[in-house]
């Protein structure tokens, strides 16, 4: 699966994307959170629990208890401020 | 029926005789046009403008969330057009940014549906802009008003 990340969440984090192979107990985007914390500095920082940063999986925004089955690509990312 | 997302300008006059060219039903034609707006920062006693901005989007799921909303606008209300114009990249003070644009066969339609897509497109599109300034550049945090916006539309009119 494809996680990507945008604006100031891909700097932090340090790669705009990255392909992870998901351990059976991770089933959510909330527990992708969890789980992707743990990779370095950048990523618990870009993810820390009081951040505000939305989600989208397969490019349809959603929330954090989605399920990720089937999902090809995750996306995290701040608030927009588009137009 | 219409969205682009698009690095280059738009020519307003071109997209609009394009989108109502032959269509005899429509009675009225809203456009709203976003400009780059010079902006300054203030750093202690220093007043520093701000000169360009970036933006970034998210290619295939932006063209999905335009697509989005314009269908809803269309479930809203009775239109015979509708276009949305997003740019992204660099963008200096005064350039344009978005077009958006509807026909309707009355003009009550189409100033709310108008209204409707550049409050929704600014809250539900996925693009961020980042300001040059003197000091380094900044992410534009998200403002509440324009949620506040978006929320007035989350009942049908």
């Amino acid at each position: 699966m494809k996680v990507r990340y945008f604006a100031w969440m891909k700097r932090t984090v340090g790669v705009a994307e990255e392909e992870v192979v998901l351990p059976a107990d991770v089933r959510t985007v909330g527990e992708l959170v969890e789980w992707l914390r743990t990779r370095s500095g950048g990523h618990a920082e870009a993810l820390a629990a009081g951040a505000a940063f939305g989600t989208a999986v397969d490019q349809r925004t959603t929330t954090f208890d989605a399920l990720l089955t089937g999902a090809k690509e995750v996306a995290f990312f701040p608030p927009f401020t588009g137009g | 029926m219409t969205v682009r997302v698009q690095e280059a300008d738009f020519d307003i006059g071109a997209e609009l005789d394009r989108l109502t060219g032959g269509n005899r039903r429509i009675g009225g034609l809203a456009v709203f046009v976003g400009l780059v707006r010079e902006m300054h920062l203030r750093d202690g006693l220093h007043r520093e403008r701000i000169e360009a901005l970036t933006l970034e989007h998210y290619p295939g799921m932006t063209e999905k969330a335009l697509e989005d909303i314009e269908a809803e606008a269309r479930r809203r209300w009775t239109l015979e057009a509708t276009l949305i114009v997003h740019r992204y990249g660099r963008l200096e003070a005064g350039d344009r940014i978005v077009l958006v644009a509807v026909g309707s066969p009355h003009r009550d339609a189409a100033f709310e549906a108008c209204e409707f897509l550049v409050d929704w497109l600014k809250t539900k599109a996925p693009f961020w802009k980042l300001e040059e300034t003197p000091v380094g550049e900044k992410w534009v945090e998200a403002h509440e008003g324009d949620d506040a916006a978006a929320a007035r539309w989350a009942k049908k009119p």
